[in-house]
């Protein structure tokens, strides 16, 4: 019941709500949990339907990073 | 904008990259001479850990230990007694999430088998369902039974304020929330420090923050890593944890970036702070009493509060005869150490929530492993 999914905001429906998609994959979220106001575009984590954080996409492409350095260093 | 982002969800799966740094983590700890207890919190990582084998591809060097992070197995006989009760009282609608649906009470009882026999008892995927059930119901009472971490608090605190917002009166929610840091200090101070270092939950810990950790880690000398739940992810973290015990650095550490913070996420924690406060002692399966690791709703929201009503419910405390659940979610057993396991005991046939539950660890060894591992 902890687990929660990466969902791109696709349009704010309401003063509570979010159309947001994942891999093609589309529903009504509530994002009434986040303090800072959210753009489509913004990815969210989405559990039992409420985001609950937004995605720090810059942390997330750094991470990235980090893991093809990891990848190159030992096997490329 | 998206592309770059949805390669980061497949590259955190990408088998070659698990391969490479399981190589690494075992380069890392060659030598070392006895295996590394690593507990794991929440049993969304024990499902992680034993979907794609790691597990099995650390072994001998690690040894990880299954924790009590699923909100459904650590639900108390006397609640599930409670859940039941509740749903067989007429005109009521009953709603909970699905989870927790299948566990049978002692006598084979679950919310299944009464909703058969004609009980009026719905699953939610949201909690927010409930008030739309009521709206849609004036005439009968809606029951939303609210169990989970801090995961889900937030989403039954924002229920309540929407409930009071909107004037809904027959709308009672059961408080089952339980807190994260406050089993784990009971687990540590009950046992003593039996791992040496923790892996955090990634999503509980995207609400509570990391920052919330710095007392266990620093009272039990214990470093804790927060981790996402992908395989690298999960790899990248113990990497991370090993380093840290064998330098014994005792900190809380991050390796969830892109969804947790050192503070969490303050909006919804001020929400749960403002509908919920801490009680004295809750029940958990398997572990008794446990102090201040529950919420129940504030008296400020008291006409929302089911508690109220069904209190004198009487409780059935037995246990099933023989099931190990308990002593599993304090990471003292293994499923294989439960007899029933894979023969009395089945997905199909659960005798204990920790082979119902999407995070239980029953389930996941007999998912992965089979039914005679
Ligand atoms: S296998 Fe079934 S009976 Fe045994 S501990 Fe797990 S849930 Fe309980």
């Amino acid at each position: 019941m902890c687990l929660a999914y990466p969902y791109q905001i696709l349009e704010i429906t309401g003063p509570f709500t979010a159309k947001a998609t994942v891999d093609g994959v589309s529903k009504e979220i509530y994002i009434s949990l986040i303090g800072e106001p959210l753009r489509p575009g913004d990815w969210v984590l989405v559990h039992v339907d409420f985001a609950i954080q937004k995605i720090d996409e810059k942390t997330a492409l750094e991470t990235l990073k980090a893991y093809y350095e990891i990848f190159s260093k030992q096997y490329i | 904008m998206k592309s770059s982002l949805s390669s980061i969800f497949k590259l955190t799966k990408d088998p070659q990259l698990v391969k490479a740094l399981i190589t690494k983590i075992k380069q890392f700890l060659s030598g070392i001479e006895r295996p590394l207890k690593i507990m794991e919190f929440c049993g969304g990582h024990t499902h992680s850990l034993l979907k794609f084998g790691l597990d099995e591809a650390l072994k001998p060097e690690i040894e990880f230990l299954h924790g009590p992070g699923c909100p459904v197995c650590v639900l108390s006989h006397e609640r599930l007694n409670l859940a039941l009760r509740i749903a067989q009282e007429k005109e009521i609608i009953f709603t909970t999430y699905g989870d927790l649906m299948r566990v049978p009470n002692s006598e084979g009882i679950s919310l299944l088998s009464l909703r058969a026999k004609g009980k009026d008892i719905r699953m939610v995927s949201n909690a927010m369902e409930a008030l739309s059930l009521a709206k849609e119901n004036p005439k009968r009472l809606v029951i939303f039974f609210a169990l989970g971490f801090e995961t889900t608090t937030p989403q039954t605190a924002f229920l309540l304020e929407r409930a009071r917002a909107e004037n809904i009166t027959n709308l009672k929610i059961i408080s089952n929330h339980i807190l994260t840091t406050s089993v784990l200090e009971y687990l540590l101070s009950k046992y003593g420090v039996y791992m040496d270092g923790i892996l955090g939950p990634g999503h509980v810990s995207a609400v509570i923050g990391a920052s919330s950790y710095e007392g266990i880690a620093q009272k039990f000398d214990l470093p804790i890593v927060i981790s996402g739940f992908d395989p690298l992810d999960i790899l990248l973290a113990v990497k991370l944890l090993c380093k840290k015990i064998l330098r014994k650095e005792k900190e809380v550490y991050i390796a969830y970036k892109r969804a947790v913070t050192f503070e969490g996420n303050l909006k919804a924690k001020e929400l749960i702070q403002k509908v919920f406060k801490v009680r004295e002692t809750f029940p958990w399966r398997g572990l008794g009493e446990v102090p201040y690791s529950g919420l129940s709703i504030k008296e400020k929201y008291e006409e929302l509060d089911g508690e109220k009503i069904f209190e004198s419910i009487p409780e059935n405390r037995e246990v099933s005869k023989g099931c190990l659940c308990g002593t599993i979610l304090q990471g003292r057993a293994e499923p294989k150490d439960c007899k029933l396991f894979g023969k009395v005991c089945t997905p199909s046939t659960p005798i204990g929530p920790c082979m119902v539950s999407s995070e239980g660890a029953c389930l996941a060894y007999f998912k992965y492993k089979g039914p005679l591992y």
